[in-house]
C-alpha cells in the first residue's frame, strides 16, 4: 500500500485530498461528515468580517448537463458564509480540536484595509486552525463590494494583502487564485512576492450556464432575474491544469507549493494535478454532486494506481509531468505519427471517414462491398497525424495513433527553415 | 411408441455451440458505458437487495474510475464468490429487480455482469486481494466444500485460524462445481475460483471425506476449537409413485453433476424428455437437456407460472431454448414398456376451496424417453447423528442469526439451513458464521 500522506506549507492531511471552500465546509456538521468519510482536509467556507452576516439569495446553482450525464459543468451564485462570524469560529475551533490529524485551513475575505486583515487573522488563529487560505477569487457579489476577485484581478492588491497577512499571522498564508484573468502567472508571482506560502487555484470561472428561453433570464434565476456565477465541474479542469502548469513551469513561482482545485472527482484527476506539482488537491462539485462517499474510491484508486506504478509516496511521482509540459515553438517538427484503423474492431459508424472529410484532411477512405459491409482506411500518405479520427472512435483501442520512423532528428520551429526569424 | 435413448444426438460442435456461455463478457466499452448509467445512488436499493451487502454502487464507481481492482476488491470482501455469483445470481430477483435505472428507463445497470468484468480481472490477472492476519493458533473444521464452507473456511483463514475442510467428493466447490447451469459456469470458472479462494493459505482440503461414514460429529468438535457445517442437500424429493426408479427418469441433480463433469456426447438423451418441478433445477435441467438434443422437452408443474419457484427470466430463458412449459398438472402415473420408462400420465390440478391444491380428475398422458425429477432437496441430517447433534427445525439444521446452531461451538450455513437455497445466500451464511465463529475463537 502506498503512503498518501500530503505535505504542503507545513501543513500534513492523512491523504492530499481536501474540500475545497465552498458550501460543503460552511459547517461543523458537513465537514465532521466529510472527516467521518475519510477527507483528508477541508478549506472552510469563506468567512467575512464580524456584523451583520452575508444574505443568500434563493436559487443559487445552475447546472451544464451533456448527453444525459448531469452537471458536467456547475456554477453557483453563493457568496461566503452567512453565518455570523462566531459560530464559525467557535466550530472551526471544535472540529480541530476533534479531528488533530487532517487539515483544516480556513478561507478568508475581508475588505482591502490592513486592520481589516489583522483583525480576522487575530480571531482565526484563536482556533487552532492549521492555515489561512486568503479568497481573492469569487467572481460575483462579493467582487462588485471590492473583495473577491476584485482583489485577484490587481496583482499589486494580491500582494499588498499577502504581506499584510504574513505580518500579522504565523500561520501558512494559501492565495487562492481567479482564473477570470488573461495570465496567471502575474497573479501567482504577486502572491509569491507576498511571501504567500502557497497559492491555491482554480476559483469559479465567470458564467452564464444557460438562459431559460420560456423567461428570457439567465439561470439560476432569481425571481426573473440572473447574473454570472463562478463555473466549476469537470468542464474547467482542463483550464485548471493549464494555470496550474505555467506556475509550475514560471521560473520565478517554480517552487511555490500549490493546492489544485478545478474539475477533480475522481484519483485520477488529483494524480493528474498531482503531476503537475500540486501538493494537495481540493474538490467541490463532485461531492456535491454525489456525497462525500466518493473519497473511498479516490484514496483506493489513487493507492492502487501508485502501487502499480511503484510510487512508494506522493512526492514520486509529484511534478512527473511538469518537464514534459513546453512551449510550442520546442515541440518536435519531425516527429510523426499516423493512424490505423483496426477493421477487427471496428463497428462501421463512419464517424472517423465523415469527420476526416469535412473537417480535416480527407486521409480516412469509406467503401462498401456488395454485402453492405462498410470499410474505412487511412490513406497514410494524407493522414498528418492530427488524432481526430482516434478521439471520435467511440470503440476503445480500434483506431491507434502510430509514430512512424522517417529517420528525422529533433526540429523545433525556433531552428526551423520555414521560421523567418530564425 | 419405441423407447429412442440415444448419445451424442447432435455432433460435438453443435453441442460446444450451444453450451456456449450465456452471457458474454462486457468488452471495456460496455463496462465503461454501463458504469456511466449507474447514479451512485445512496442508500442503494441494489446494495440492500443483495444477499452478500455489496456496496454495489461503490464497486461500479470504482469500475468507471479505471479502477477495476479496487472494484474487485469491494466485491470479494463482502463476497469471496463473487465472480460466480456475477454469473449465477438470479439479479433479476435481486439488484437488478430493484435498481433504480430499471424505474426510470425500464433497464437496470448489468449489475452482475459489471461484477463479473471486475471479478474476472483479478481472477485472470491472479492479483491476489487478501491476507491473513497473524496465526491465532486455533483450528477450525469446516464440513462441506460448497459456497458456504468455502466462503467460511477463507474468512477463518484470512483472519488467522487454521482451517480443515472435509469435502465427500473429489473436489470441493459443491453446487459451483457440480450442480449449476454449464451454460452459466463455462470452462474452468468454478475452479479458478476456488483456487483462488484457498490461494490464501491456511485451508487443508480433505476430499472424499463423508460425515457420518469416514469420521463423526463427536470427534470434530473433540479435535478442534469450532466446527462449520455446511452440507449442503443431500437428499432428493421423490415423487411418491410407483415404478420412480425404473430406467429413463432421473434426479435432474445427479443429471446436471453428469453434464458440468463428463464428455457431453457420451450422455445419454432422450428424444422425448419430461422435466416435473417449477424451481431453477428444473429449468436448467429442461435447457440443458435440450441443447443436448431432445426432440422436445416439457416441464410439468403442479402450480401456475406465478407460483414457479424460476424467475420469470429462467422461465424466458427456458422458452426461448424451446422448453414448453406445462403447468397446473401432477405426476399421476409412470407408464412402462419392457421395464423401461415410456410414458407419464398427469393429472390437471386446482385449488379447492380453502386454496389447497387437488386433482381434478382429468388425466393426460405424455410420452417421455427420460424424465427429470426436480422437485427440490433436502437435508438428510442422519449424518449428523450422535451423543449430542444440533437441533433440527423443518428438516434444517436450526441456527440463530449469527449461523450458530443449538451446540455452542457448531455452526452451520447454506442450504442445510433455513433461507433462499442460492450460491450467493450460502456465501453470506458462511461469512456471518467465520465472523461469529472468530468471536468465540478469540474471547471463548
Amino acid at each position: 500500500m502506498a503512503d498518501l500522506s500530503c505535505k504542503i506549507a507545513g501543513i500534513s492531511s492523512p491523504n492530499p485530498f481536501w474540500l475545497a471552500s465552498a458550501p460543503p465546509t460552511d459547517k461543523r456538521y458537513n465537514v465532521e461528515r466529510a472527516f467521518e468519510a475519510g477527507w483528508g482536509g477541508v478549506v472552510w467556507k469563506t468567512l467575512g468580517e464580524d456584523g451583520p452576516p452575508i444574505v443568500n439569495v434563493s436559487s443559487r446553482y445552475g447546472s451544464v448537463d451533456f448527453n444525459g450525464q448531469r452537471m458536467m459543468g456547475f456554477n453557483n451564485i453563493e457568496l461566503i458564509t452567512d453565518r455570523p462570524l462566531q459560530i464559525n469560529l467557535d466550530e472551526i475551533t471544535a472540529v480541530k480540536k476533534a479531528w488533530p490529524d487532517r487539515a483544516l485551513v480556513v478561507s478568508l475575505m475581508v475588505p482591502c484595509t490592513e486592520q481589516a486583515w489583522k483583525d480576522i487573522l487575530k480571531k482565526v488563529e484563536q482556533t487552532g486552525c492549521d492555515g489561512v487560505e486568503l479568497n481573492f477569487g469569487c467572481p460575483h457579489g462579493m467582487s462588485e463590494r471590492g473583495m473577491g476577485a476584485a482583489v485577484g484581478q490587481v496583482p499589486e492588491y494580491i500582494q499588498e494583502v499577502t504581506e499584510w497577512c504574513k505580518v500579522h499571522t504565523d500561520l501558512p498564508v494559501f492565495v487562492k487564485l481567479t482564473p477570470n484573468i488573461s495570465d496567471i502567472r502575474r497573479p501567482a508571482r504577486a502572491a509569491f512576492d507576498g511571501g504567500a506560502d502557497a497559492v491555491s487555484l482554480i476559483n469559479t470561472i465567470n458564467s452564464i450556464v444557460s438562459i431559460d428561453l420560456d423567461i428570457m433570464a439567465p439561470t439560476p434565476t432569481v425571481a426573473g432575474k440572473g447574473v454570472h456565477g463562478g463555473y466549476c465541474g469537470p468542464a474547467v479542469k482542463p483550464i485548471a491544469l493549464s494555470m496550474v502548469s505555467e506556475i509550475a513551469r514560471d521560473p520565478h513561482t517554480r517552487n511555490l507549493p500549490i493546492s489544485g482545485i478545478g474539475g477533480i472527482g475522481d484519483w485520477r484527476d488529483a494524480a493528474e494535478y498531482i503531476s503537475l506539482g500540486c501538493g494537495s488537491v481540493q474538490v467541490c462539485t463532485a461531492a456535491m454532486r454525489y456525497g462525500f462517499r466518493i473519497i473511498d474510491d479516490m484514496v483506493d484508486g489513487l493507492n492502487n494506481w501508485m502501487d502499480e506504478k511503484g510510487y512508494a509516496t506522493l512526492e514520486d511521482f509529484r511534478g512527473a509531468a511538469i518537464p514534459n509540459v513546453t512551449d510550442w515553438q520546442y515541440l518536435d517538427l519531425n516527429y510523426k505519427t499516423i493512424a490505423a484503423i483496426d477493421q477487427e474492431t471496428c463497428i462501421e459508424c463512419g464517424l472517423c471517414h465523415i469527420t476526416c472529410e469535412d473537417t480535416s484532411h480527407q486521409a480516412i477512405s469509406a467503401s462498401k462491398d456488395e454485402n453492405g459491409k462498410r470499410t474505412y482506411t487511412v490513406i497514410d500518405e494524407e493522414c498528418v497525424g492530427c488524432n481526430l479520427c482516434y478521439l471520435v472512435c467511440p470503440v476503445p483501442k480500434c483506431i491507434s495513433m502510430n509514430e512512424v520512423d522517417n529517420g528525422l532528428p529533433y526540429l523545433n520551429w525556433t531552428e526551423h527553415p520555414n521560421n523567418p526569424m530564425k | 411408441m419405441s423407447i429412442d435413448i440415444r448419445c451424442a444426438r447432435l455432433d460435438p460442435e453443435e453441442i460446444s455451440r450451444n453450451y456456449s456461455e450465456l452471457h458474454t463478457p462486457l468488452t471495456e466499452l460496455q463496462a465503461i458505458q454501463e458504469s456511466a448509467r449507474c447514479l451512485f445512488c445512496h442508500d442503494a436499493p441494489c446494495t440492500e437487495a443483495c444477499p452478500t451487502d455489496i456496496d454495489i454502487p461503490g464497486f461500479i464507481r470504482k469500475i468507471a474510475s479505471g479502477n477495476v481492482k479496487g472494484a474487485a476488491n469491494t466485491i470479494l470482501s463482502e463476497n469471496i464468490m463473487g465472480n460466480t455469483c456475477g454469473n449465477v445470481c438470479p439479479v433479476e430477483e435481486l439488484c437488478e429487480q430493484v435498481c433504480v435505472k430499471k424505474t426510470a428507463e425500464e433497464k437496470p445497470v448489468v449489475i452482475g455482469q459489471l461484477q463479473r468484468y471486475a471479478t474476472d480481472h483479478v481472477l485472470e490477472n491472479w492479483i491476489q486481494l487478501f491476507q491473513r492476519a497473524p496465526q491465532s493458533g486455533k483450528k477450525a473444521a469446516v464440513v462441506g466444500g460448497g459456497p458456504a464452507g468455502l466462503s467460511c473456511a477463507h474468512r477463518l483463514a484470512m483472519l488467522g485460524h487454521e482451517v480443515t475442510l472435509y469435502e465427500s467428493r473429489d473436489k470441493p466447490g459443491g453446487l459451483n462445481e457440480y450442480g449449476l447451469a454449464a451454460y452459466k459456469m463455462l470452462d474452468d470458472r468454478a475452479a479458478r475460483e476456488i483456487a483462488y479462494i484457498l490461494d490464501i493459505g491456511g485451508i487443508n482440503i480433505m476430499t472424499g471425506k463423508t460425515l457420518g461414514k469416514d469420521f463423526e460429529l463427536a470427534e470434530l468438535r473433540r479435535d478442534y476449537d469450532a466446527v462449520f457445517i455446511g452440507l449442503g442437500h443431500n437428499a432428493v424429493n421423490a415423487l411418491g409413485l410407483e415404478n420412480e426408479a425404473v430406467d429413463g427418469a432421473h434426479n435432474a441433480v445427479d443429471f446436471i453433476e453428469l453434464i458440468r463433469q463428463e464428455d457431453l456426447s457420451t450422455l445419454p438423451v432422450g428424444r422425448q424428455v419430461i422435466i416435473i418441478g417449477g424451481g431453477n433445477t428444473a429449468i436448467d435441467m429442461a435447457v440443458q437437456i435440450k441443447k443436448l438434443g431432445a426432440e422436445s422437452v416439457t416441464m410439468v408443474y403442479r402450480r401456475g407460472l406465478d407460483e414457479m419457484g424460476a424467475t420469470e427470466y429462467e422461465q424466458q430463458v427456458a422458452q426461448t431454448n424451446g422448453v414448453l412449459i406445462r403447468t397446473h398438472a401432477k405426476p399421476h402415473r409412470i407408464l412402462t414398456l419392457d421395464d423401461q420408462l415410456n410414458a407419464v400420465e398427469f393429472e390437471y390440478t386446482q385449488n379447492d376451496a380453502d386454496g389447497r391444491l387437488t386433482g381434478s380428475g382429468e388425466k393426460f398422458v405424455l410420452p417421455a424417453d427420460q424424465l427429470f425429477k426436480a422437485i427440490g432437496q433436502a437435508l438428510d441430517a442422519t449424518p449428523l447423528d450422535g451423543e449430542e447433534t444440533p437441533e433440527i427445525s423443518h428438516g434444517r439444521i436450526k441456527v440463530d442469526e449469527s449461523q450458530h446452531t443449538s451446540l455452542p461451538d457448531v455452526w452451520a450455513g447454506g442450504d442445510c439451513t433455513a433461507g433462499k437455497d442460492l450460491t450467493v445466500t450460502a456465501v453470506q451464511d458462511g461469512k456471518i458464521a467465520a465472523t461469529s465463529m472468530n468471536e468465540y475463537l478469540n474471547h471463548g
